[in-house]
């Protein structure tokens, strides 16, 4: 029997399922108050998923609020947090929206479609924002590769962003992929996608117009991923994970791409009012935020949603995750040219209710009442938690175990081959193996992807306007200290997108970290968002959304906090990109920025020494961003034939992947306070190398002093060396570099 | 008069709007043409785009065989109208019984997505020829089911004949004889694997190796 409203009224002492929905007995209690009576069993499903963690941020709004408070003074943010994706202004009236979402515990579980509905989800979300989906890029990270389960995990994650993205027909820009045995039990799958529309094709999600209709179209709805939510996202794992297999959604990339120019035919034709994706939560989530950001009325016919299990209860149906479905609200006399646009894309459409005057939720089950509800206090007057927070008790062990004391190499010898190990670690190795299972071509706008060190695509084909993406996270540096670890994290995203020439103008996140119900982690999570809202501040660049995954543990041990930070730029015309790779004989080289001796956290300690311990590099803004205005001017005036900026495994690691990836030898000559190990493998930050051509010197040298840009010449292109050739340290050929950049990573 | 190649789009072609601009490139006109359309007008080319048509239910290129334009596609393919398969496409022209043999997963049995060189060994057909034989070229290739099968028996008859239009230098998914390209007997049928609409332009593709596809269907003379 359907659990009707007046049946709830009627019988008040029914016992309710809360507790495995996920609620916690105050919350439940919190319905009844808000209600005045119980929920019925269809709203006792709505809230569940909608205040669970995933949904409501109920632990972490406390502390997001600082990205609000610390925006900058900026001239490009459209659209900030709240909507489906931020939006920012890149002029010429064009508008591009940006954003990344984890799709972590699916992955563990089925990493085919964890990682492909994880692609398509992302792809709605800035599809409902009125955008062109224009290119897809992901951060993945794993456990140790030789443990017996990271192949399973690995390769089913990539088929499957592969699978998905490749089918939509949206390249794959780049991305980063990470191993750290903290992954095993919880790899990291953050997926971003861009896109981009003029300024006045922006949508929301908004139902405002009483008599609107709310129409429902994509594939039917089925019993997938139900729950998915607050199951899979909201409790720490143990050994029933394989159990919950069946919360996993399925995804079709085919119907993706059907909705996608669907979607885009009626947003162009002026036929949307308002428009959302079904993703987390389903259409609780996508009817309740809908009526909650507009003027507050809806009433739904819940029977009126085309199945694909007729026996779906209505409760199923109003929190099944099944893929590839959106919401739009339609003005009545629109409602016939939608349908023939959805019929021309052989796209099932159905109208499923109206906006009404009320400011209720009203849903119906054959004309009987099942949910009245206020629908802010579904979607966002949810709980909100100030969890408590301790700095860890080991955090002091932590930092005063540095670097400092390690054994390291003294010769030329010893320096090779600390290299040789560093560069055939699973973290600095070729990924390739990995990039080429995705079609980075489509579309042809792709200007720079894998492995420069930002992704590129063309937004306009008359001027050449562009975007450069970079996605970094180093759960090391944040281990160490996640204030300064998440600021370091937006550096080097900062950086990468500046090396490609562009400018650097917004920031979106998403943070993975361990379960906020533990107060350490708590404090690592509000430490890191507090300094990625300083830093952002101090870069002036607004952070214009994200995303929040806890629970990233297994049993008590949690990952690494690893907050995954995007940086988006741009440039005005993309032909002036610049490359990692290099191609001319006789270029100069040049190491822009200081090197001072940090070790502590870096990929040597880890790689050799298996340490991690002490503090990490010192964070510079101002130098950050005088590189970064180095790098538009060499664009602009043409004058740099390739860069790269120094990150993981520092100088010698930097040079190693510019001369694999061009296949022509250098000569480098290093002044002598550079030539010894704590320099050669030091992380210190605003530092890149770039190569400059017989023609660029001149400007080259007075841009530098112009802007007071720290600058050192190393090396030369040289191609009758063979790889890398260090004066006085050691040469590594271009063989020697093959064979270490692609060791075999799996252990099967 | 310029060639006016059109450009078929099914649910699924993600490669159309990148063929449409390869032809522009070469000189040609690109006209869309929609999978429902039952005729072509006044077309004198067709280029059937790669990516997923229907998904790639039962098999690649399967479902868009019998689809509404295909019939018009198969018509005036057999009075002599030039066609060009790229990917999906070649896997269409396979379904129809336009070209033989079949498309099966790569060897490595993922998809590959990198830039291939090639070797031009027919520069009679409508497609390739601004072509010189023995042309190498770079052009990607992108393609989960890009291993070209013939019968056994069926393969001499392609050799002989002269029907393989371009090879592998360095075979990336287990094509018999590295076969990249195939043609029918009169030349106007090409099926081609890599996509040369992805080789036209360097600073958003691999080169542009891939312009002789289009200027050989332009054939313009000035």
């Amino acid at each position: 029997m359907v659990d009707t409203v007046s049946n709830a009224q009627a019988t008040p002492e029914v016992n309710q399922p809360w507790q495995k929905l996920g609620l916690k007995q105050d919350e439940y209690q919190r319905i009844k108050d808000i209600l005045g009576r119980r929920p019925t069993s269809a709203e006792l499903a709505m809230y569940s998923v909608m205040w669970s963690e995933h949904c409501s941020y109920k632990s972490s709004k406390v502390h997001l609020r600082k990205f609000g408070e610390k925006t900058p003074d900026n001239d490009v943010l459209l659209i900030g947090i709240g909507e489906n994706a931020g939006v920012v202004d890149i002029g010429d009236n064009w508008a591009v929206t940006f954003k990344v979402e984890s799709h972590n515990h699916p992955s563990f579980i089925e990493p085919y479609q964890g990682a492909a509905t994880g692609v398509g989800g992302i792809v709605r979300d800035i599809l409902a924002m009125g955008a062109r989906p224009l290119a897809v890029m992901d951060s993945l990270r794993f456990g140790d590769p030789k443990a017996p389960d990271t192949a399973r995990v690995l390769n089913g994650v990539v088929a499957g962003i592969g699978g998905y993205g490749n089918s939509l027909g949206l390249p794959n820009i780049g991305g980063e992929t990470v191993f750290h045995s903290s992954y095993a039990g919880n790899p990291l799958v953050n997926a971003l996608c861009v896109g981009a529309m003029r300024h006045d094709q922006i949508l929301t999600s908004g139902a405002e117009e009483v008599g609107d209709l709310v129409l429902l179209y994509g594939a039917a709805t089925g019993g997938d991923g139900i729950g998915g939510v607050s199951v899979l996202a909201s409790e720490v794992f143990d050994e029933s994970a394989q159990a919950a297999r069946p919360s996993v959604q399925v995804g079709d990339p085919f119907m993706e791409k059907l909705l996608i120019e669907a979607t885009l035919e009626m947003a162009r034709a002026g036929l949307i009012e308002a428009i959302q994706d079904l993703g987390g939560a389903g259409l609780s989530c996508a009817t309740s935020e809908m009526a909650s950001n507009g003027s507050g009325g809806m009433r739904v016919q819940l029977d009126r949603v085309p199945l694909r299990d007729e026996s779906l209860t209505p409760e199923e149906i109003l929190m099944s995750e099944s893929q590839e479905r959106m919401c739009a609200i339609i003005a009545p006399e629109n409602l016939d040219a939608v349908l023939a646009i959805c019929d021309k894309w052989d796209l099932s459409a159905t109208v499923i209710g109206e906006v009404t005057q009320t400011d209720k939720l009203e849903i119906y089950w054959h004309d009987e009442l099942i949910v009245d509800v206020p629908p802010r206090t579904v979607a966002h007057e949810g709980p909100v938690y100030e969890r408590p927070m301790k700095r860890p008790a080991n955090q002091d062990n932590l930092i005063v175990n540095t670097t400092t004391t390690l054994p390291k190499p003294t010769d030329g010898v010893g320096i090779k081959a600390d290299l040789v190990k560093l560069l055939s670690h699973a973290n600095l190795a070729d990924k390739s193996w990995i990039t080429e299972q995705y079609d980075k071509y489509v579309r042809g706008d792709t200007v720079l992807s894998a492995p420069d060190d930002a992704g590129m695509v063309r937004i306009d084909r008359k001027t050449g306007k562009g975007v450069a993406i970079s996605l970094d996270g180093n759960g090391r540096y944040c281990q160490l200290d996640p204030y300064l670890g998440a600021q370091l994290n937006l550096a080097e995203a900062y950086r990468n997108v500046a090396m490609s020439g562009a400018k650097p103008i917004a920031v979106t996140n998403c943070l993975n970290f361990g379960s906020p119900e533990d107060p350490e982690i708590m404090w690592q999570f509000a430490e890191a968002v507090s300094g990625l809202a300083d830093g952002a501040l101090e870069f002036g660049t607004p952070v214009t959304g994200g995303n929040v995954s806890f629970y990233n543990q297994t049993g008590d041990v949690a990952i690494l906090p690893t907050p995954v930070i995007g940086v988006l730029g741009v440039l005005d015309d993309v032909g002036k990109r610049i490359t990692r790779a290099y191609s001319s004989p006789g270029s100069k080289v040049y190491l822009l920025g200081e090197t001072k001796p940090e070790l502590d956290g870096s990929i040597w300690a880890e790689v050799i020494h298996n340490h991690l311990g002490g503090v990490p590099p010192k964070l510079n803004i101002d130098a950050e961003k005088v590189l970064a205005r180095c790098m538009r001017n060499f664009a602009a005036y043409g004058i740099a034939e390739a860069a790269h900026d120094l990150a993981d495994g520092g100088l010698l690691v930097a040079l190693a992947e510019m001369v694999y990836d061009s296949g022509i030898g250098m000569r480098v000559e290093l002044p002598a306070e550079l030539m010894t190990a704590e320099m050669l493998f030091s992380e210190s930050t605003a530092r890149a190398l770039v190569v400059v051509p017989g023609y660029g010197d001149t400007g080259f040298h007075k841009l530098c002093t112009d802007l007071n840009q720290p600058v050192t010449l190393i090396g030369e292109i040289d191609d009758e060396s063979d790889g890398l050739d260090v004066a006085g340290l050691f040469q590594l050929g271009s063989q020697g570099l093959s064979a270490a950049f692609q060791t075999k990573l799996l252990a099967n | 008069m310029t060639t006016r190649v059109g450009i078929i789009t099914f649910p699924g072609t993600l490669d159309d709007r990148d063929a449409a601009t390869a032809v522009a490139l070469g000189g040609a006109e690109a006209v869309p043409v929609w999978h429902k359309d039952t005729n072509l007008n006044d077309v004198d080319a067709v280029i059937l785009p790669g990516g997923f048509s229907y998904g790639d239910y039962l098999r690649a290129g399967a479902l868009a065989s019998v689809s509404p334009i295909m019939k018009a596609v198969i018509d005036k393919a057999n009075e002599g109208m030039p066609v060009l398969g790229i990917c999906n496409g070649f896997q269409m022209l396979c379904e129809t019984g336009l070209l033989p043999g079949a498309l099966t997963r790569n060897k490595e049995l993922h998809f590959i997505c990198r830039p291939e060189l090639i070797t031009i060994t027919n520069t009679k057909t409508a497609w390739t020829n601004f072509f010189q034989p023995g042309a190498e070229l770079v052009i990607p290739i992108k393609n989960g089911e890009g291993c070209y099968q013939i019968a056994p028996e069926s393969l001499p008859e392609l050799e002989d004949k002269g029907l393989i239009v371009a090879r592998y230098n360095n075979n990336p998914n287990g094509s018999v004889n590295d076969i990249a390209a195939i043609s029918n007997e009169a030349g106007n049928v090409v099926g081609i694997m890599p996509h040369p609409e992805h080789a036209v332009d360097g600073l958003v593709g691999a080169g542009v190796d891939g312009l002789g596809f289009f200027w050989s269907i332009a054939g313009v003379t000035v």
